[in-house]
């Protein structure tokens, strides 16, 4: 047994050589290849919501529904989270509190203002930037553990702040919150193979109360968008800044990286995304409490960025999509279904800490022992000992003492 | 003076770790600090170059005051530090993080990489291979390289030997020696006191964040109460020949530019 034991430690080696083949052949397709691909991944996007998938993704629950949120929902989140976690390497826990304030703004001015949801979309995503600004200028001077936990309380004061304010609604929330206008009457031609995939006739920009599916494609072209933008900005200047700050800090200072401007924008440019999943939230909803915003929610982003594989975009989505999807697959579990996810996720932070589909860079800073996220850990058990060891004056136990360490190596 | 530092106070919350050290450095030179751990080397390094904030007293470089100077901008004036651990980006290839040591500057940087690549051949047949992956005295050798790529006119080394096979801390101080003799005036924060003031035109012995003594560094290796309390009492870094089967591997010596 002990050989067996042995011999396969990790039974996810086999899936991780084949991820890397893949990997390679990706890496080396012809720009044609890879645009069929995302042709393909769109199509199959635009399908999604139809019943022949639904019943066998999700017998219990309705389907359309699910793929607006928390779905499409969660994999919005992530990406944004992912920039702010996966490339800056910033620990934040309070991710939820942009949600919120996407998602307030669109009830606030909707509701009360009778904004549209055009009107409000690029409101609440500048105000969640601007949060973002508010929270990291006099917070990111702090590093990995302290930064999570003071991002942490920032969600729950969002939180409880609407509650305890009574012009919003309190703990009863907004309700009334107005659906997008409807763009156009156009609908799907009614032709094969459309119809039987039940997708004939519908009007994918007309957006009512009953049909789910005009939000899910709408949802659709908002995490397109945003991952197109965080793509690019992943290969421009700013990403490769973003990595520095990550792996080490205090050498991209020294490379010549404002790394506080950069910790900014990318708390700025995650919030930001975060509201426009509140925004999107929000119309469709129609009411939201203060209790849709709970601690659990940014627990439970970071949870699908981590798994997915921090840093990656697929990797990010894939982790969203089953966070989201596998406890809604097996509803039928009943509440066990938690505690089988729950026994999930243990076990894949176990056996592939990296996540299911890591970045190449990723692997090497975890086997580094930095970067993996950002500097969470790495403050406790890094720099500060030395810091303050050299500040104390006296020597630790890592050096022998005065003598040169070469000395000591060849005696 | 290139480089001048006046009666720097520099705290970690409320616990003083340097108490007052003022020292210069003179364009062309090598000037070496040396000290015990918890001297205040390194965070002398780490003011100079902007990544702890002074209490009171003044960095100059070059005539300006930069004591409130931010880190990202000294790089700019001038200021290279290759830092304590080495820092080097372990996910971006070699040549990434030769990349980033230039991230401040613009422009055409083939030259600079040619020139880091002819010091340090090691780097160039590494180019694509994760930093992070190297071992102990690669990953000094990128930490250097990536310091000269912003041309600094004074590079902070701290501690380069550390960690070092013997073999490779001799490969490493010729290296610098050459450094200087293109024309970059070093900085260099050692424990190996013997090895330094070797190479060091200046030396300055810190102690608990004072400076303690100052002067030529080959008087300084004469000096009996340093030979005491620095060199071992004569056992100089010399005696040490065998290649130790520690994490870095021998055969890089074969390539060093100029062995004395």
């Amino acid at each position: 047994m002990n050989t067996k034991v042995s011999s396969n430690r990790n039974p996810l080696k086999g899936v991780s050589d084949g991820l890397e083949v893949v990997r390679d052949r990706w890496a080396h397709a012809p720009g044609a290849a890879r645009w069929a691909v995302y042709i393909l991944l769109i199509i199959g996007a635009v399908i999604l919501p139809s019943e022949t998938v639904g019943n066998v993704m999700s017998p219990h629950s309705d389907w359309t529904t699910l793929l607006f949120f928390p779905i499409g929902g969660y994999i919005l989140l992530a990406i944004g989270l992912n920039v702010v976690v996966g490339q800056a390497g910033l620990l934040d826990l309070g991710y939820v509190a942009f949600f919120a304030i996407g998602a307030y703004t669109m009830a606030i001015l909707g509701k009360m203002h009778g904004w549209n949801f055009w009107e409000v979309l690029p409101v609440g995503i500048f105000l969640a930037a601007l949060s973002g600004v508010i929270l990291g200028a006099p917070t990111l001077r702090l590093r990995g553990d302290y930064l999570a936990i003071v991002t942490l309380g920032f969600g729950e004061i969002i939180r409880i702040t609407a509650r305890n304010t009574d012009s919003i609604g309190g703990p009863n929330g907004i309700s009334g919150i107005p659906h997008p206008p409807t763009l156009s009457e156009w609908e799907f031609p009614d032709v094969e193979p459309l119809t039987s995939l039940g997708l004939g006739g519908m009007a994918p920009l007309k957006y009512g109360a009953l049909d789910m599916r005009p939000y899910y494609y709408l949802m659709l072209i908002t995490i397109i968008i945003v991952i197109i933008f965080v793509k690019r900005l992943e290969s421009s200047r700013v990403g490769r800044a973003w990595a520095s700050i990550r792996e080490d800090e205090d050498a991209a200072e020294l490379m010549g990286v404002p790394t506080f401007k950069f910790k900014l924008a990318a708390f700025a440019i995650g919030a930001s995304i975060g509201g426009a999943a509140g925004v999107l939230y929000g119309a469709q909803a129609t009411s939201i409490i203060p209790a849709n915003f709970p601690f659990i929610v940014s627990a439970i982003i970071l949870a699908a960025v981590v798994l997915g594989g921090s840093g990656n975009l697929p990797g990010v989505i894939l982790g969203a999509f089953l966070i989201a999807w596998l406890p809604e697959r097996f509803r039928g579990l009943q509440d066990y279904r938690i505690l089988v996810f729950g026994g999930a996720l243990v076990l894949m932070m176990a056996l592939r800490p990296e996540g299911l589909l890591p970045s190449r860079r990723r692997k090497a800073e975890l086997a580094e022992g930095t970067g993996g996220m950002g500097s969470l850990g790495a403050e406790v058990g890094g720099p500060t000992p030395s810091v303050a060891d050299e500040a104390l004056g006296d020597a630790p136990d890592d050096t022998p003492d005065d003598r040169p360490e070469t000395a000591e190596v060849g005696k | 003076m290139l480089l001048e530092i006046q009666d720097i106070h520099v705290h970690y919350g409320k616990i003083a770790a340097l108490k007052g050290i003022t020292l210069e450095v003179d364009e062309g030179e090598i000037v070496t600090l040396i000290g015990a751990n918890g001297a205040g080397k390194t965070t002398t390094l780490k003011t100079i170059s902007g990544l702890r904030p002074l209490t009171s007293g003044r960095v100059r470089f070059n005539g300006d005051d930069i004591s409130r100077m931010p880190g990202h901008k000294r790089v700019l004036v001038g200021i290279g530090q290759s830092p304590e651990g080495r820092g080097i980006f372990p996910g971006m290839t070699v040549e990434d993080n030769l990349y980033m040591g230039a991230y401040a500057r613009s422009g055409d940087l083939s030259k600079e990489l040619a020139e880091v690549y002819e010091l340090f051949p090691r780097l160039a047949e590494r180019k694509t291979q994760a930093g992070g992956t190297m071992s102990g005295g690669e990953q000094q050798m990128l930490a250097i390289g990536r310091a000269l790529m912003a041309r600094p006119k004074v590079l902070l080394l701290d501690e380069p030997s550390m960690g070092l096979a013997p073999k490779l801390v001799q490969q490493i101080f010729s290296i610098i020696v050459e450094i200087n003799r293109r024309g970059t005036t070093v900085l260099l924060v050692e424990q190996n006191a013997q090895q330094a003031l070797q190479i060091a035109n200046r030396a300055y012995v810190l102690e608990t964040g004072h400076v303690v003594k100052s002067a030529q560094a080959h008087a300084l290796l004469d000096d009996p109460e340093v030979r005491a309390a620095y060199l071992g009492g004569g056992a100089g870094g010399e005696a040490a020949v065998a290649a130790a089967p520690a994490e870095t591997s021998v055969p890089e010596a074969r390539e060093a530019p100029d062995e004395e």
